[in-house]
């Protein structure tokens, strides 16, 4: 079947997956391109940081040549949200992920449009001090 | 730099007229996924966090320049008592005073806080407020896909999962009617606060 994925600031429409009681089984190539992780001997990696699966529990993540993004969702604690009727899945971020973060106290970068679609990140203003405030046409 | 970071999923539509009637010399960017809220954690509009030269926080997320004073207004003409108006122009000038202040001192700014101070003010997340942000963003998607009913069914769960924040309230009333966020639900949702503050942290400039 095929399904729009959320995760993180992206969305991937129309992917390849298989879906059944709170499985999403994904492509290895899928796994990477949505979410950054991979999986290999060690377990699921990104960038440094690799996530051990238990031996025992290995046939819930890995099977058939996919992947179990919401097992992975479930492992690092991030909430999984997911609209049967529409074939929507949400993966947030953890909050454990969040607090490490923010407490580093680096202002996480964005990168969104103005008016004229063109983009702007926050790391573009890096030297300068920058005074983000939030508003709401509401 | 000031950015300012539009909340708002009405996109261009609900944010073009008050962007072009403040003909801005910043970035004013839009923010539909309230991508922003989540990064830093902002529950309410207008919220403002100070980033240093190096690209660090100085000050976390807290009220800009705005109090509760602001309750006073009469929900039918909009007027505010002269006692909140003074109120109001005097925490906002306080406000705008202390970004000069930095913007002339840069670190040796007294508001430009050291990172135990930071750490003390700022607010990250739980389990329930992160589910909630995923609520959001599927209600959100949803919502831009033209599904409207089933959007709210997640904005609804957002709401239940992080009451206090206003931005999820009043933006899924703002995609309902562009009245309801300033409307009778809103000032009953207000008046339930009771003592809570609308803008908790706003005393601490």
């Amino acid at each position: 079947m095929t399904i729009d994925i959320i995760y993180g600031e992206h969305v991937a429409t129309g992917v390849d997956a298989e879906s059944k009681d709170g499985e999403l089984w994904l492509s290895a190539e899928d796994l990477k391109r949505i979410s950054g992780w991979e999986f290999k001997p060690q377990g699921f990696c990104k960038g440094d940081v690799c996530v051990p699966v238990p031996d025992a529990r290995k046939s819930e993540f890995v099977a058939g040549g996919r992947y179990n993004l919401a097992a992975l969702a479930n492992l690092l604690g991030q909430p999984v949200v997911t609209d049967a009727e529409h074939d929507a899945w949400c993966f947030g971020e953890a909050a454990t992920e969040r607090k490490r973060v923010l407490t580093s106290l680096d202002a996480p970068d964005f990168s969104l449009p103005d008016l004229d679609g063109k983009m702007h990140s926050l790391s573009e203003h890096r030297g300068k001090k920058v005074l983000l405030v939030s508003w709401a046409s509401w | 730099m000031p950015i300012a970071i539009a909340f708002d999923s009405g996109g261009n539509a609900a944010t073009e007229p008050w962007i072009k009637a403040a003909k801005p010399t910043y970035p004013c960017l839009i923010d539909r996924q309230h991508i922003v809220a989540e990064l830093y954690d902002m529950v309410n509009v207008p919220t403002a966090v100070w980033i240093d030269t190096l690209g660090k926080i100085v000050r976390p997320s807290e009220p800009a320049g705005v109090t509760d004073a602001f309750r006073k207004m009469n929900h039918t003409d909009f007027s505010i008592p002269a006692d909140a108006m003074s109120e109001l122009q005097a925490k906002r000038k306080a406000y705008l005073d202390a970004i000069r202040d930095w913007v002339a001192n840069g670190p040796a700014s007294r508001f430009a806080l050291d990172k135990t101070e930071v750490l003390k003010r700022m607010h990250t997340p739980d389990d329930a407020q992160v589910r909630a942000a995923a609520n959001f963003r599927l209600g959100e998607y949803l919502f831009e896909k033209g599904h409207a009913a089933a959007a709210q069914k997640y904005f609804e769960e957002a709401k239940r999962l992080r009451p206090e924040s206003w931005n999820y309230k009043r933006q899924a009333w703002a995609l309902e009617d562009p009245m309801k966020p300033g409307g009778p639900e809103f000032w009953a949702a207000v008046d339930a606060l009771g003592d809570r503050k609308y803008y908790p942290g706003a005393e601490d400039i």
